[in-house]
């Protein structure tokens, strides 16, 4: 009896949960995208939307990247450099030197696993060590790159100004990733071990796994992620800039606190994550939308923020 | 005893051979410039790096992001009332430490009213603060009192005041957290938050001074840097997001809260500006000195013998 209470329990509980976490900046999504049709109705087209989440496709790539490393109870403050850095080997290399610009984006993937290892040998904290590398990518990309420039390859602008039929190429990414980040980390069992890995290590590391390889391989992917921030946001500005992504790194965190993560570790989701990221890009629009003053509109920015984390807070306040 | 040295002392060790560096390559001549204008760049890291070790001391997860905007937004507002008159730049003071103690209470009130993580909270409120900034700045360029100008490039006998002044608050930084009532609750809250508790320590109060103390060593830093750069400029702030914090971790303060190394920041600030003017005499890019600071900050975080966590 106490067994069937508890599994039910078991079952109801996180459901809820989740269905809050994702739903409240999924509420105000749609109420943010309700504003903006009543203002503009011309914006509810296969364009408008197009047009509207276009460069929230980089930001959504960057933000899974904070998520993964959150995971693990951890924080990369060099993802914004790193974008940066993807989009100088991008607009410099990729198009001429195919090759070489692969193999460097390796390396940095490589790079990031390194970091991971580093992290969990020395058992450093990841602030200080991923501030140290935020410098290093800077580095690295005005020393390839001192002010903006290069040109993104044809087919990378091809491909993000691509118009599949029915849904815009920013929505179709965006329910890809969502449906993708769902599947390895909330439903796959190797996602449990995953998010296991960040919330309790010892535990995971009793049941045979390695939580070594698992924040490396989750670091490495975190690269790997943020290589597609680069390549993404290349194709959209079509050229590079080591100082074009810095606001990255701490959007990329919004994001995912938004998306009902939480710094604990091992408390993410990727469905979330990826509205949170829309959330933050659709923002900007809809201050526009509303006519608040440009000098306005990153403070308004701050106050969407506030005002999202607070319903939070006011929900799970009543459930409890 | 053997070798091992304290973790603080890094930064001023690399500090050292930095000086050395630039002594050999440009004479014997340019030892006493060199460190003179290090010691005055590295007392704005000092003040700003100050505030922001009380916050991280005061526990895991404590972190201020929205230093940088509250410089910038202290600088701005104070400008504005002295409007170069040196009658005002008492009352310009003044408002650039209200400015920077209310900018630190919202951050805690946002932390505790809205169970926010300190980093998300700061941040958000580090928008806002931009946005005052953005607006008040939107005039022209104003231009700082004279005699605040001459008090950032005062010198006795050849010795800098302003490096002396900010010595004299990390003096007092550091008996405060030694001997202090309040320092001691600050360290016991960042140690074992629960165990403060119950001892009867008034942890939301000692925080809150920690949160709106670092505000205002921000808003000092702000008005004493406009001063000293003939006026406040947008991104006066952004080097300090960084540097700040890696100031505190360099100078020995740890992140997980309950040390907390106020002479340390001096080693860790003179080793971030003496590099500058290292590599500036080498005439390295900029690429390179990005490559190295990052390179250093890694390597002495990673060799520095840290106290096993329990």
């Amino acid at each position: 009896m106490a067994d069937i209470a508890l599994q039910r329990r078991r079952r109801i509980a996180p459901a809820l949960g989740t269905a809050l976490q994702i739903g409240l900046p999924a509420a105000t999504l749609i109420a943010m995208l309700a504003v903006i049709f009543w203002i503009r109705p011309s914006a509810m087209s296969y364009f408008g939307f197009g047009l509207l989440f276009k460069f929230a496709v980089p930001l959504m790539f960057a933000a899974l990247a904070q998520m993964l490393v959150i995971m693990l109870g951890d924080i990369d403050l060099s993802i914004g450099s790193f974008v940066g850095f993807v989009t100088c080997v991008t607009a410099l290399y990729l198009n001429e030197a195919p090759l070489l610009a692969v193999t460097i984006l390796a390396a940095g993937i490589a790079v990031y696993a390194g970091v991971g290892l580093l992290i969990h040998v020395r058992q450093l904290p990841s602030i200080i060590v991923t501030l140290g590398m935020s410098f290093i990518w800077l580095g690295a990309a005005v020393t390839l790159m001192p002010g903006p420039g290069g040109a993104a390859p044809r087919w990378l602008v091809a491909f993000m100004s691509w118009k599949p039929p029915l849904v815009p190429l920013p929505v179709l990414i965006a329910l890809v990733t969502a449906f993708v980040g769902h599947l390895v980390i909330t439903r796959f069992s190797y996602g449990a071990v995953l998010r296991g890995a960040g919330a309790n290590p010892r535990a995971v590391e009793r049941a045979g796994w390695s939580v070594l390889t698992i924040r490396c391989g989750v670091y490495a992917a975190a690269g790997a992620l943020a290589c597609l921030a680069g390549l993404t946001l290349t194709g959209l500005t079509t050229s590079g800039d080591p100082n074009v992504a810095p606001a990255y790194t701490l959007l990329g965190v919004g994001a995912v606190i938004l998306g009902g993560g939480a710094f604990t570790g091992g408390i993410v989701s990727p469905v979330g994550t990826v509205i949170g990221a829309l959330t933050l890009a659709l923002a900007g629009s809809l201050l526009s939308f509303l006519q608040v003053p440009p000098t306005w509109q990153i403070g308004a920015q701050g106050a969407i923020l506030f005002l999202v984390l607070a319903g939070r807070v006011l929900f799970s306040e009543h459930r409890s | 005893m053997s070798l091992r040295l304290a973790p603080w002392s890094y930064g001023f060790l690399v500090a050292l051979v930095m000086w050395g560096a630039t002594i050999a390559y440009s004479g014997v001549g340019s030892a006493i410039p060199t460190l003179s204008s290090a010691l005055v760049f590295a007392a704005f890291s000092v003040v700003v790096g100050t505030g922001q070790m009380l916050v991280i001391a005061s526990g895991p997860g404590n972190i201020d992001l929205s230093m940088p905007s509250v410089l910038t937004l202290a600088a701005y507002a104070s400008m504005s009332v002295m409007a170069g008159s040196d009658a005002m730049v008492l009352p310009g003071l003044l408002l650039a430490v209200t400015v920077g103690a209310v900018a630190g209470m919202l951050n805690y009130l946002a932390i505790t009213a809205l169970h926010l993580p300190p980093i998300i909270a700061t941040l958000a409120w580090s928008f806002v603060f931009q946005s005052f900034a953005f607006n008040l700045g939107g005039e022209a360029t104003l231009k700082p009192p004279a005699a605040l100008s001459d008090f950032t490039l005062w010198s006795i006998g050849g010795i800098r005041v302003l490096p002396m002044a900010v010595m004299g608050l990390t003096l007092l930084a550091v008996l405060v957290l030694k001997h202090g009532v309040g320092g001691r609750q600050l360290l016991a809250i960042g140690q074992s938050e629960r165990a403060a508790r119950l001892a009867g320590i008034p942890v939301g109060r000692v925080r809150l001074v920690a949160y709106t103390l670092c505000g205002i060593s921000a808003g000092f830093a702000g008005f004493l840097l406009s001063g000293f750069s003939g006026g406040a400029a947008l991104n006066m702030g952004d080097t300090y997001l960084l540097e700040s914090i890696a100031v505190v971790v360099l100078g020995g303060t740890s992140v997980a809260g309950g040390r907390a190394n106020a002479i340390g920041i001096w080693g860790a600030a003179l080793f971030f500006n003496l590099m500058a003017t290292m590599l500036n005499t080498f005439q390295m890019q900029a690429g390179i000195r990005f490559l190295l600071t990052g390179a250093l900050i890694i390597l002495i975080v990673a060799i520095v013998p840290r106290p096993k966590a329990g």
